[in-house]
């Protein structure tokens, strides 16, 4: 079991698309015999990453029902880092009972364990293992794998991090071309209203091409945007 | 008793945090004359009390504060990676399995079993969240309470001379520690692992039982 889990994250290290990170979480789920193994990253407005065994139906009904908001899974470990038995967690409300319930009516097995990791920046994610099983089985099963789990989670994490960093260095934002004309003016030195002028719109039309270039570019400021556009080759000038 | 205390939860417990942050300040600005922060209410508090930090806090029997430390995962900020890079010829310690012990604090008085019993603490977390080390800042002092507690510091890099000697290091509780330290603290494992357990465990979930 120990090499297997060696070799697991030696091929967690060598993924490289998003498809192969999936594929990873079935592959532990194989390795550990479980029914599910999840990672998602979380923040303060919703899931931003995610990839796991739960059917998609779940994930559906989850989003659906905004359970990002109640679930007691997020709030017990919501900007921690110690590891959660889900045993642990504040089930008593009627809603968290409920949605307990329907978890499992959906395949979600009745045991979990859950490990916040707390990255660089701020960062926060989730990785979940999860089982259908006897409270002393559980037990025994996190005793035997938890500190592995401990690490596997973080190799998760690092390659989520490895993904949004290569994100923004290699997907070139696309400009609408009224956006990338108004950069375009600034970049030449032409001041907002000479800008708005050459282009036969008022300032204030301006500033929200310039605004929605910014954000596109994932730019500070105005005078970053236009240098994060001439420097990836969105505008030439 | 031993309360183990996330950042966010600290409100339940105003007598406990309030004396806490208090003899910080006694003991790291009067006492040790180290450059910390003290605020009007007279709390020495910094940057990492605001990345909801795990205290582990000796509780006197009145509710007030005995001793304390503070932990922070060295996957994110840490003092050690932010501020002495250059007692660790720049590597950065950081690691699922390692977590930063910082501000070790002994209330006025406090006596010895006040040490044990946050060695114990720290025992505990390191054997729930199964852990391999803790790093931290050692000024000698603190060298001398580990080693006294049969902790063994492993100081990995030093800087200044005498009082203002510094280092960094990493160290652990072994299993045969537990032992000697809670016949210290003058109480069985169960006891603390009881302590353990009740600080990770939901407080709403009990009305609820006792209703049923």
């Amino acid at each position: 079991m120990k090499s297997q889990i060696e070799s697991f994250l030696e091929s967690v290290q060598q993924v490289e698309t998003l498809e192969e990170f999936q594929s990873a979480t079935e592959d532990l789920c194989d390795i550990l015999n479980l029914e599910h193994v999840v990672y998602h990253w979380v923040n303060s407005v919703g899931e931003r990453f995610g990839a796991g065994t739960y059917s998609s139906e779940w994930v559906d009904r989850y989003l659906e029902k905004d359970y990002l908001r109640m679930d007691p899974v997020i709030f017990g470990c919501f900007q921690r880092f110690t590891p959660v038995n889900w045993k642990q967690l504040d089930w008593s409300s009627k809603a968290a009972k409920a949605f307990f319930l329907e978890a499992i009516e959906y395949g979600v097995g009745n045991q979990g364990y859950t490990i916040p990791i707390r990255g660089p920046k701020g960062q926060f994610a989730l990785f979940t293992v999860n089982n259908t099983s006897s409270d002393a089985d559980w037990d025994q099963f996190v005793d035997t794998f938890g500190r592995d789990l401990i690490i596997v989670a973080h190799e998760f994490n690092k390659k989520a991090l490895e993904f949004e960093a290569s994100d923004k260095v290699a997907s070139t934002p696309a400009l609408s071309p009224r956006e990338a004309m108004a950069i375009s003016y600034l970049a030449k030195g032409l001041s907002r209203a000479q800008a708005a002028q050459e282009m036969g719109i008022s300032e204030h039309t301006l500033r929200v091409y310039i605004e929605a270039a910014r954000h596109k570019l994932g730019a500070l400021n105005t005078t970053h945007a236009v240098a994060r556009a001439l420097s990836t080759g969105v505008i030439i000038v | 008793m031993l309360r183990y205390i996330y950042g966010d939860s600290l409100h339940n417990f105003p007598l406990l945090r309030d004396t806490m942050f208090r003899d910080r300040a006694d003991q790291f600005k009067n006492r040790l004359g180290w450059a910390v922060q003290v605020d009007d209410a007279g709390f020495e508090r910094d940057e990492y009390d605001d990345c909801n930090p795990l205290y582990v806090v000796w509780e006197n029997a009145d509710g007030t504060h005995g001793g304390s430390m503070r932990f922070l995962p060295t996957v994110g900020q840490t003092m050690v990676n932010d501020h002495f890079g250059h007692l660790t010829d720049g590597v950065r310690i950081e690691s699922p399995l390692i977590w930063e012990c910082t501000r070790f604090c002994l209330a006025p008085g406090a006596d010895r079993k006040v040490t044990a019993a946050l060695t114990l603490g720290a025992g505990e977390v390191m054997d729930e969240f199964k852990l391999d080390h803790f790093v931290g800042v050692f000024d000698p002092r603190m060298e001398r309470i580990y080693r006294l507690m049969g902790l063994c510091p492993d100081v990995i890099g030093r800087a200044g001379q005498g009082r203002e000697e510094i280092g960094v290091g990493l160290w652990q509780m072994c299993k045969d520690a537990f032992a000697p330290t809670l016949a210290k603290v003058g109480i069985d494992r169960s006891t603390s692992k009881a302590w353990l357990r009740e600080a990770f465990s939901p407080v709403a979930k009990m009305p609820l039982q006792a209703s049923v």
